[in-house]
């Protein structure tokens, strides 16, 4: 097992290799160094001197990928791509274009968005949960057709027109809650409420619709007639033995996305401006800050892979059939 | 006439997917799942809407430059029949089948008086002299009368079609002896055209949707958002599918190192936030126009270029899932007795890849695509929010809702926008997943058994 | 079982009526107790609090509160006028030969070698209380050198619990002053001073490759300190235009041990930068930073006696604007500034009572904003309602569409580009412009020189008579047939280009490429084809549109200045042939070279407001208006809008430190506040009622079968 693990973290890295030189190439090919330093040093009043200094500053004083300048392997470390990756592998994010060090900063939204996005995750996978089960429960009745028509109305709407419209009915007409904002504490609750619901509301129809296949691929099952044979009605059938075992890859699959609610949700967060990194990230993008996009792809793609050796872990957790190898 | 890139490709695209069709008919076990599909009344009906969409999409393909007026700009057939509304702007907002603006002015009144008051609009409801008292009535009366013609006409169409039928094909006439899936289609069809006619009719009077905040017609607007919608839909499928299918059945069928390079490759794709990666594509195409002014003159041009390049880009990002899928499904039908045996009397390796392989995943790949076309139509909104979707010359609804965000907070609301982008495209995300849902329960083997 | 579920009913109603006094929207939590708090917003995060990075309004909000430069502008007085700050008295100012003699004061131009200005401060100011300035018993610093653990625990500057203070002496604006030469701290206005501070370029080469913390020790050949509480400052030949810059926040004094203090290494991990903890003498300081979600200024204890001014303009009585005179400064505990991003959320919370003032979206105008008859403005009935108060100002502003005269075919001296230059000016309705897109808040631009500025001419002295004839009593747009007769004398009849035979293409770039600029554009493309020119919108990324700037590959645009100081040179210059962007990285964005403006420039900048300068500035004017290398476009006017409890509103484009004028009346808006934000229960009440309903019908039906 452990042995599994630390090939898994080996795999990773020529993986995190990989990601970054994409977006290093992408990026540098659209932004040179001193683009960078103009877009930071704002429009009024910039001569080429400061310029220079914004990039020594900065650390983009040196060749993008091949020093031909420097001594032996310097060639290689005195570049913009070793210095700036190195730091990235070693978790130490650095300084943000605009000044600001990323590490500190990424620490401190991080919160934001997992307060966010951990409620809406759990109340929609019990939402979710709960109405596919009924419709279960239901099937080929009215109600399960209803609720599939329900589903696909759902899922055909874009999800700015859920918040959109959720905030301005229960924000600005009803009055329920503020419009926008975010506090620490307890007090973030009424800040969080409207986003979450409106997260839950916009994920359901296809998440019912999901869980309603895995549900009726288990009832479908041999043993879940021999339950049925011995007499246990149906409720009993569905929450004794279908449940517990289409849990598996309903949890299997919820592992993997639960590291990459440290990122946040982009939209989300701006509509509702909650600090998180989802609007850290956009406000990134909107504002060329390469320095905080490339450390947030970075952690994105660590997250993600994580989550994958997260999921393997749980497969065999939960089903002592699978083996690790 | 002129043709765009996006054009091209959607020729091509209306080429291959003909060509498609006629594969399917002429193949036997293809047969079973397309007459059930074409049993469903859902699939019947949503295929009908769509083919609507797609018409109107066709339409708006077509580019050519006018040559009578000062316009220097290629347009579109869609584009030259709407000439009306295109041309009929007004001053700034004004609400749906209004005559008036949507907010006051100072009015200089014909004698000189100069007051304070709602504006009568250039266009809309031009017709009507005294729009207090005939207004409602006029409004009633051109619906109905738009409707019924548009019902005559749908009938009309309905009796020629039950006509050459007769005609040519020796069927009985008369509702009752069509199947029902026939009936639904013809139904679908007639609702179409009376709308459509209705709305045609009536845009000439007013401004059904109203205008927006330049007083352009938020009808057309939504119109030409179709083909946005569209491309983004089909043509990213059309990009991506050739990378998925090569490396996910040469990853399942070869396994070793092959497998190992595409798994990595489409594990690192993976792994970058989509987002990030779009936006610094699209940042890329900017600088590549900027350097490249001379080829990007027109402005159609260039927001077509940028429409493309989103295309090839979501289709980058997209195509690891149906790729990992197809491995998946290769990994099993390389351990088939027929795959096997077919190894066994020496085929080449190639041969079985084309020959057995490829049409046993077909089922996948059609399902992923219908699958994967609502999802991208929705997308673009989204993107467009970020400002990293398609140009902002571009009409989409995408770009329509994220410029109705301010008028939500205005006082009264301006709800048209809004409403009729999402009208449109409900219709359309709507009718694409209700057909997923047909075209999946007709090819998936498991789903069959039901 | 029915009986229960209606049991629950009045259990509902209860539970929402206590709801009543509730404002469930505030998005404030915390209880304001007795302290007057005012309620801002800001929309970007300030990139620098360092005054001598700083140099944009956004930052100004925060740091002219809390950063005292030696002058400031007169709250009430117009025109704008400087008075002491924490200076003791206006400069001295000395004009000086080559060798040093002392000239007299109305000595001429060229004889003047050096100017130099003596300046005093106050005594008895002190600094906001600051680790940084803490000591122990024994007089020495106590975080001047601090451990790894120490950095380690501390997460905001906050945990540093022991705070000092000292006095203000004129060696912290000394010491401000190498920190704008150094080149580490990247100054926006080093480049500028190095032409006018003597010594100014020596220090900077000098301390290139030093650390921040050494300057201290160095100094600067045109700066002398001569005591506790005056010093002098010597810059080459005669710039009156200096002392606006000495008012500026770049001036303000910092005191060595802040640069100490946070160069410490690994405190910039921790986001612990001078350019986020600032230190200052002013009213306020800055007691939460948190550019993510909210900033707060807090009364500054240590503040110097300031007090509100006792005279004002003609009609500041009436206004009410002199209740408060000689009152001790600031009027309010606390500041709120909380990161808004949107407009919608901002504008909603400002109707609602829980911002005290805001600005106006294009897209709220005509919620907020009535024309009257007379083309005046009011605000509408519901804002009146409301008690909200109007405040409306031309900004000192230029928003002007450029022609590149480096450009082939609309720059150079020729007479057919001027032509067509003068064809295009009249064609683009910025009247149209102004109503459509800025709801009518501008004022259409006569010339270079704004209103409120020396120089600017009103009614028909300043027309701009190559694109407006004085009718009526207001300037008059040009018919667009004149224009089609300027583009047949420049050889484009009916904008046809004799080259190709087809319509001329014109570039027009810009940076905007999102959604929401789209009708400008196409508005744009409006106003080239009244000429039968093809404008072709050539939209990228903020980077490309500079480059292109740079290196004079753009043909047209548009581009605004705002101005640093109130005086005519600050926008002249940017017409000035030496300030070419493309030749020598100036301001000059259009790249305009005319010797006979240049030389009227070079005359008119050092120039005393005299009705010479006047006549000069005139002049000048007439020369840009005739080659036209700008459309002058618009001034923006500024309305903003104030809740009824904002008091002390006076608009003053100049002076950045006007909170510590404000005065709130809280129980005002505590009242309001609670009348406004009543949530709407009722349809809660009837989705209850509803659940209640169908849950009873299922379980009636339920018992029916069972029954059966």
């Amino acid at each position: 097992m452990i042995q599994y693990i630390i090939r898994r973290f080996l795999y990773a890295i020529p993986l995190l290799i990989g990601v970054n030189i994409l977006t290093f190439v992408l990026f540098f090919v659209v932004n040179s160094p001193d683009d960078m330093a103009r877009m930071q040093l704002g429009q009024k009043r910039v001569t080429e001197q400061a310029i220079s200094n914004w990039k020594q500053q900065h650390g983009y004083n040196i060749p993008l990928l091949w020093n031909s300048e420097a001594q032996d392997q310097e060639k290689v470390t005195k570049t913009i791509f070793y210095q700036k990756s190195v730091g990235l592998f070693l978790f130490n994010f650095g300084v943000s274009d605009s000044g600001r060090n990323i590490g500190a900063d990424i620490q401190e939204r991080m919160w934001p968005s997992l307060a966010l996005a951990l409620p809406t995750l759990v109340v929609g996978l019990v939402v979710d949960v709960s109405f596919a089960l009924m419709m279960v429960l239901f099937r080929n009745s009215y109600i399960e057709r209803t609720g599939l028509v329900i589903c696909v109305v759902l899922l055909s709407i874009s999800s700015l027109f859920y918040i959109i419209g959720g905030q301005f009915l229960f924000a600005k007409v009803l009055k329920w809650v503020p419009i926008s904002g975010y506090d620490d504490g307890f007090s973030a609750f009424k800040f969080l409420i409207l986003p979450v619901l409106i997260g839950v509301f916009s994920g359901s129809g296809s998440g019912v619709r999901w869980y309603r296949t895995l549900f009726l691929e288990e009832v479908e099952k041999d043993y879940v007639r021999t339950a049925r044979a011995k007499g246990l009605t149906e409720t009993q059938v569905l929450f004794k033995h279908v449940l517990p075992n289409a849990l598996i890859p309903i949890l299997t699959g919820v592992v993997v996305i639960l590291p990459l609610l440290f990122m946040g949700s982009l939209i989300m967060e701006s509509f509702f401006s909650i600090p998180g990194l989802g609007s850290y990230t956009l406000d990134a993008i909107n504002s060329q800050d390469f320095a905080i996009v490339r450390s947030m792809v970075f952690l994105g793609s660590v997250l993600y892979v994580f989550g994958l050796l997260l999921t393997d872990i749980s497969y065999t957790l939960v089903d002592p059939r699978v083996r690790l190898s | 006439m002129a043709i765009l890139w996006t054009d091209a490709l959607i020729y091509l695209l209306l080429i291959s997917m003909l060509g498609l069709v006629f594969y399917m008919r002429s193949r036997d076990h293809m047969q079973r799942p397309l007459s059930k599909l074409a049993k469903s009344k859902i699939g019947v009906a949503s295929l009908v809407i769509l083919l609507f969409f797609v018409v109107i999409g066709l339409l708006d393909s077509i580019h050519f430059k006018p040559t009578n007026t000062k316009q220097t700009e290629i347009i579109s057939v869609l584009d030259y029949w709407a000439t009306n509304l295109r041309e009929h702007s007004e001053k700034t907002y004004s609400a749906p089948f209004s005559t008036h603006l949507y907010s006051k002015e100072i009015i200089v009144a014909p004698d000189g008086l100069v007051y304070w008051d709602y504006p009568r609009l250039e266009f809309g409801g031009r017709h009507i002299y005294l729009p207090e008292r005939q207004w409602l009535p006029d409004v009633l009366k051109k619906i109905v009368f738009g409707l019924s013609q548009g019902v005559v006409i749908a009938g009309l169409l309905f009796v020629g079609f039950l006509t050459t039928r007769y005609v040519f094909l020796r069927k009985k006439t008369g509702l009752l002896f069509l199947s029902s899936p026939t009936k639904t289609a013809l139904i679908v069809t007639g609702v179409i055209i009376a709308i459509t006619y209705c709305l045609v009719y009536l845009s000439a009077y007013y401004h059904v949707f109203g205008t927006d905040k330049v007083g352009e017609d938020v009808f057309y607007q939504a119109i030409k958002s179709i083909r946005t919608g569209l491309v983004l839909g089909t043509l990213t499928t059309l990009i991506m599918l050739p990378m998925a299918i090569g490396f996910g059945i040469l990853a399942g069928f070869f396994g070793g190192w092959i497998d190992d390079i595409i798994q990595y490759i489409y594990t690192t794709l993976n792994a970058i936030p989509s987002v990030l990666l779009i936006a610094a594509s699209i940042l890329m195409v900017q600088v590549y126009m900027a350097s490249h002014e001379q080829e990007f003159t027109s402005i159609i041009v260039r927001a077509d270029m940028r429409l493309l390049f989103l295309c090839l880009i979501l289709g980058v990002t997209n195509w690891t899932g149906l790729c990992r899928l197809l491995r998946a499904e290769t990994l099993k039908l390389r351990e088939m007795e027929y795959v096997q045996a077919a190894h066994a009397l020496g085929v080449k390796k190639s041969m079985i890849l084309i020959r057995h392989i490829l049409p046993n995943v077909m089922h996948i790949v059609l399902i992923s695509v219908v699958l994967d076309f609502s999802s991208l139509v929705l997308a673009e909104a989204v993107l467009s929010y970020i400002n990293i979707g398609v140009d902002s010359t571009t009409y989409s609804w995408g770009n329509m809702i994220n410029g109705a965000r301010l008028e939500m907070a205005r006082e009264p609301i301006v709800w048209w926008s809004l409403s009729a982008a999402f009208l449109f495209m409900f219709t359309l995300v709507l009718a694409a997943n209700l057909f997923a849902d047909t075209v999946q329960d007709a090819f998936d083997p498991r789903r069959s058994a039901d | 079982m029915r009986m229960r579920a209606y049991q629950l009913l009045p259990l509902c109603f209860l539970l929402l009526n206590s709801c009543n006094d509730l404002q469930l929207n505030n998005p404030y939590s915390e209880d304001e107790g007795k302290h007057t708090v005012l309620y801002q917003s800001f929309s970007e995060r300030p990139k620098h609090l360092d005054p001598a990075a700083a140099y944009s309004e956004n930052e100004y909000a925060f740091i002219a509160q809390i950063y005292e430069p030696l002058f400031q502008y007169h709250y009430l007085k117009r025109p704008y006028q400087l008075t002491p700050l924490t200076a003791s008295k206006m400069p001295e100012i000395i004009y000086l030969d080559r060798s040093g003699k002392v000239l007299s004061e109305n000595a001429p131009e060229q004889d003047i070698a050096y100017t130099d200005y003596v300046l005093n401060i106050q005594p008895n100011v002190h600094f906001q209380p600051h680790p940084a300035l803490a000591k122990n018993a024994q007089g020495q610093y106590i975080y001047h050198q601090l451990s790894l653990e120490q950095i380690q625990a501390s997460q905001t500057l906050n945990d540093f619990k022991e705070v000092g203070t000292r006095e203000l002496t004129v060696e912290d604006y000394v010491h401000q002053i190498k920190r704008l030469a150094h080149p580490k701290i990247q100054s926006p206005i080093a480049e500028i001073m190095k032409n006018y501070i003597v010594g100014f370029d020596d220090f900077a080469k000098q301390v290139a490759d030093k650390p921040k913390t050494e300057i201290k020790a160095l100094s600067i050949a045109g700066v002398e300190i001569i005591s506790q509480y005056q010093y002098k400052i010597r810059i080459k030949g005669k710039y009156p235009q200096f002392i606006f810059w000495l008012s500026m926040p770049f001036f303000a004094p910092m005191p060595w041990e802040a640069d100490v203090f946070y160069e410490q290494p690994g405190l910039a991990d921790k986001n612990i930068t001078l350019d986020w903890y600032p230190i200052g003498t002013g009213p306020y300081l800055l007691a939460e930073n948190n550019p993510n979600r909210r900033m707060i200024l807090q009364k500054n204890p240590n503040f110097h006696v300031e007090n509100y001014p006792t005279e004002g303009e003609e009609g500041d009585q009436k206004k009410g604007l002199l209740e408060d005179a000689g009152k001790q400064l600031p009027l309010i505990d606390k500041v709120v500034f909380m990161l808004e991003k949107e407009t919608i959320p901002y504008w909603t919370k400002f109707l609602q009572g829980y911002y005290d003032a805001s600005g106006i979206a294009s897209d709220s105008f005509d919620q907020a904003i009535q024309f009257t008859g007379s083309g005046g403005v009011a605000l509408t009935d519901s804002m009146k309602q409301k008690g909200i108060q109007l405040q409306t100002s031309v900004e000192t502003s230029d928003f002007y569409m450029g022609f590149n005269m480096l450009d082939a075919t609309v720059g150079g001296d020729s007479e057919k580009a001027r032509k067509l230059r003068q064809a295009i000016s009249i064609a683009v309705d910025y009247e149209e412009f102004i109503s459509i897109f800025r709801n009518g808040r501008g004022l259409v631009a006569q010339g270079v020189i704004p209103p409120g500025i020396y120089g600017h001419a009103d009614g028909e002295a300043g027309v701009n008579s190559y694109s407006f004839t004085w009718q009526d009593n207001k300037a008059q747009r040009k018919k667009i047939t004149e224009a089609q007769q300027l583009m047949i004398e420049a050889g484009y009849p009916n904008g046809i280009d004799p080259a190709t035979k087809e319509a001329l293409i014109l570039n027009f770039d810009t940076a905007s490429v999102s959604v929401d600029d789209r009708p400008m554009m196409n508005w744009y493309r409006k106003q080239f084809e009244k000429l039968g020119i093809k404008l072709v919108i050539r939209a990228t990324d903020y980077n490309r549109f500079q480059e292109k700037m740079r290196t004079g590959n753009e043909q047209i645009f548009v581009w605004g200045w705002n101005a640093d100081y109130p005086d005519p040179e600050n926008f002249f210059f940017l017409l000035y042939g030496p300030n070419s962007k493309v030749k020598f990285g100036g301001e000059n964005a259009v790249n305009y070279q005319s010797a006979e403006f240049d030389k009227f420039f070079e005359k008119m900048r050092n120039m005393d407001n005299t009705p010479e300068r006047y006549q000069i500035i005139q002049q000048m004017q007439e020369v840009v208006r005739h080659d036209a290398p700008w459309i002058f476009g618009f001034h923006p006017k500024s309305f903003s809008l104030f809740h009824s409890w904002y008091g002390n509103l006076k608009p003053n484009l100049m002076a950045n430190n006007r909170l510590k004028y404000t005065k709130l009346d809280v129980l005002t808006r505590l009242e309001k506040r609670k009348a406004w934000n009543q949530p709407v229960i009722f349809p809660l009440t009837i989705g209850i009622l509803m659940i209640c309903s169908v849950a009873t019908f299922i379980i009636y039906r339920r018992k029916k079968v069972v029954i059966k």
